[in-house]
């Protein structure tokens, strides 16, 4: 049927305004159940896509193949996770009120716009899903409005984000004119006939190529991604750092391996520099940190640089690559901010590594957790971190990019010094001032099935390593 | 020349000296005068070409809203004008050579066939003839049919627009008083008005 393989998205879309209506009805006080009921219903949404039939919908706007249910396994597990994390901090510590309704409703939108976006076979459709789910997180980054930071970091966040959709925008327009189409399908022939790409399409790929850029916060488009994580609510920075990087992600790959592949000349060296730049930044940039937000915003920086290092190989490897990377990813970024979460004092949250001092003696299992999660960002094998980076830098190495690959293994010796630097604090300083009780229930799961999937890549690579593979051999056979 | 080329000349001009005033004018209301003035012009040249449907929402949208809502802005809001333009005088070096750059781009962009490169391909434009499918049909069979489905997220996406507006701004005060017409309406006399008997030479109390 024509509808059949939107079908999780649109159910999920009536799900959203029913809440919308009982939260209207209801006020702030059915905000925690709502957010279940969202889980609840991402979880479903997931079991119905796989149910529902694949192949394009409505005339070729939308797609849902092999990337796509990879791509949206990754976000429902992301936005779950965070959206039952943020329902357990449903009052804010900092005396700034209960969560609102709006928040879980805001976040279903979201997560609607993002699985929207790694379906889209169309640059209209591709814009529409991005936008949907752009508008909403800005709206997230603000939704404490009594706070500065809050504001701040939504206005800028804004701002810089209409800014890059505004480039995104002439880009697929340039390229529109230079092909003829908006269609996936047809640009790839297009690009094909064109053999050599047009100096008109090549300007509309950089000016593409740059608002991609900065909707997964590659550098030199990264200005915004500390004082956004730092600003915004912490639930909500998990949010952020968890479903719309992964989702960025897998349709960058998919633009740029499947419409734009006659073009990989024009595109791969500006992906390269990108990566590179990323890698570079991430592990400068977050050897200062006092903050650990800010501290995961530039590691979040480096990590997407390696993962465009594995699409600058334009291989099928490459693109495995990024995908098994951006999974693991996932799971380490939902660990570390489970983490943060748990990270209180006299019931408030805080926020600076020093308070992370000695917490091995007084939270043994988060410090663990904690632990496991920054060896395998720092890529220390045998964690899951290690073969994320071992499958891009071997597709790099595979076509060619030895310095790109070099770049990347420097980039990430110099990053051991921050995540290392977390580890000793809390195994080998003394404590000045002890953090909280026991880690709440719901951040334990989180944190416990997150670090399994860490420390048992190893022995159970299973699921995400033969889903990627069979996702990147069908996104480049087309 | 035949008339529709002095037409499209006019309006060029005058939408180009329009846009040009609107920020070089001192009076901001001034500006905003100028800016429905660049509206009109434009109206009229998608009018030349035979977009009359997007002439019209060019006027009704735009004139009639978003710049009207300026107008308002403009003369509601205390915003020193001169105050933001200050350090307009410190970057105009830099903005120049943006502009510089993008104007290249875009003539090597528009003028590659005369460095003898790009080839615009004309096969796949989805515009049917104008003189077969009016206007108003073609837009529809594009918003209503083809493209049926991104036309319902847009209404999402308008939804979630109206509940960020809601969210960042609504507050609710206590203590205003509002005006609450059922209340106002339940009123008795009986409840409204009291007879006391007041007593020679004690008075009411």
């Amino acid at each position: 049927m024509l509808a059949m393989p939107l079908l999780p998205e649109i159910l999920l879309s009536i799900v959203g305004m029913c809440l919308l209506l009982i939260g209207a009805f209801s006020g702030n006080r059915v905000a925690k159940p709502m957010c279940y009921i969202v889980a609840f219903s991402l979880v479903g949404s997931l079991l119905v896509g796989f149910l529902s039939p694949s192949g394009a919908a409505f005339g070729g706007l939308f797609i849902a193949d092999k990337l796509a249910s990879f791509a949206k396994t990754l976000i429902v597990i992301g936005a779950v996770a965070t959206v039952i994390m943020a329902a357990g901090r449903s009052v804010s510590a900092d005396g700034v009120g209960p969560m609102r309704f709006e928040q879980p409703v805001l976040m279903l939108f979201a997560t609607i716009g993002m699985m929207l976006m790694v379906s889209a076979n169309d640059l209209i459709s591709l814009y529409i899903g991005l936008e949907l789910q752009s508008l909403s997180l800005y709206v997230l980054a603000a939704i404490r409005r009594d706070s500065l930071r809050a504001t701040e970091a939504g206005l800028k966040y804004f701002v810089l984000g209409a800014l890059s959709s505004g480039m995104l925008l002439y880009g697929a327009g340039l390229i529109y004119g230079y092909t003829g189409s908006t269609g996936f399908d047809a640009i790839q022939s297009g690009v094909a006939e064109m053999g050599q790409p047009s100096l008109g399409l090549v300007v509309g790929i950089v000016f593409l190529l740059a608002g991609l850029a900065f909707k997964v916060s590659a550098a030199p488009f990264h200005m915004w991604v500390p004082d956004v994580y730092e600003g915004a609510d912490t639930p909500i920075t998990a949010f952020f750092a968890a479903a719309p990087k992964a989702a960025a992600l897998a349709l960058f790959a998919r633009v740029m391996a499947d419409p734009l592949a006659g073009a990989d000349q024009a595109w791969g060296q500006i992906v390269a520099v990108i990566a590179g730049l990323s890698v570079v930044i991430g592990a400068l940039g977050a050897l200062a940190q006092k903050n650990i937000k800010r501290l995961l915003a530039y590691s979040s920086i480096g990590h997407v640089g390696f993962a465009l290092i594995g699409l600058a190989a334009a291989s099928e490897a490459g693109v495995r690559g990024l995908l098994i990377y951006s999974a693991l990813y996932l799971f380490m970024t939902l660990a570390a901010f489970a983490c943060v979460m748990a990270m209180r004092r006299g019931g408030r949250a805080v926020e600076t590594i020093d308070d992370l001092a000695g917490a091995s003696r007084t939270h043994p299992w988060m410090a663990f957790g904690l632990a496991a999660v920054m060896f395998s960002m720092a890529g220390i094998p045998p964690l899951a971190g290690f073969f994320g980076k071992l499958y891009v830098l071997g597709a790099a190495v595979d076509s060619g990019l030895y310095v790109l690959a070099v770049v990347g293994v420097l980039a990430s010796v110099v990053s051991c010094f921050y995540y290392i630097r977390i580890i000793k604090l809390m195994y080998f300083d003394e404590a000045t001032d002890i953090l909280d009780g026991p880690m709440p229930r719901d951040l334990g799961v989180v944190l416990a099935i997150a670090s399994f999937v860490i420390l048992f890549f190893i022995v159970l690579p299973g699921p995400i390593v033969s889903q990627a593979t069979l996702a990147a051999q069908q996104l480049l056979q087309n | 020349m035949t008339v529709a080329a002095l037409c499209f000349y006019l309006f060029a001009s005058v939408a180009v000296v329009s846009g040009v005033m609107v920020v070089t004018a001192r009076n901001p209301v001034h500006a905003v005068l100028f800016l429905i003035l660049a509206f009109f012009n434009s109206a009229g040249l998608f009018v030349l070409i035979g977009a009359e449907y997007l002439a019209m929402a060019l006027v009704v949208v735009y004139v009639g809203a978003v710049a009207v809502l300026f107008l308002f802005v403009v003369m509601m809001l205390d915003v020193n004008f001169q105050e933001l333009r200050a350090g307009a005088a410190r970057y105009i070096s830099i903005g120049a050579v943006v502009g510089l750059a993008l104007l290249a781009e875009l003539s090597l962009v528009l003028g590659g066939a005369a460095f003898g490169d790009a080839k615009v391909m004309g096969g796949a434009l989805p515009t049917p003839p104008a003189d077969q499918v009016e206007n108003v049909r073609a837009l529809g069979q594009i918003l209503y049919t083809d493209l049926f489905v991104l036309f319902q997220i847009s209404g999402l996406i308008l939804l979630v627009a109206m509940i960020g507006a809601i969210v960042l701004t609504l507050r609710s005060r206590p203590g205003v008083r509002r005006q609450r017409i059922s209340d106002q309406l339940e009123r008795t006399p009986e409840k409204a008005v009291e007879v006391v008997k007041v007593p020679i030479g004690g008075g009411a109390q």
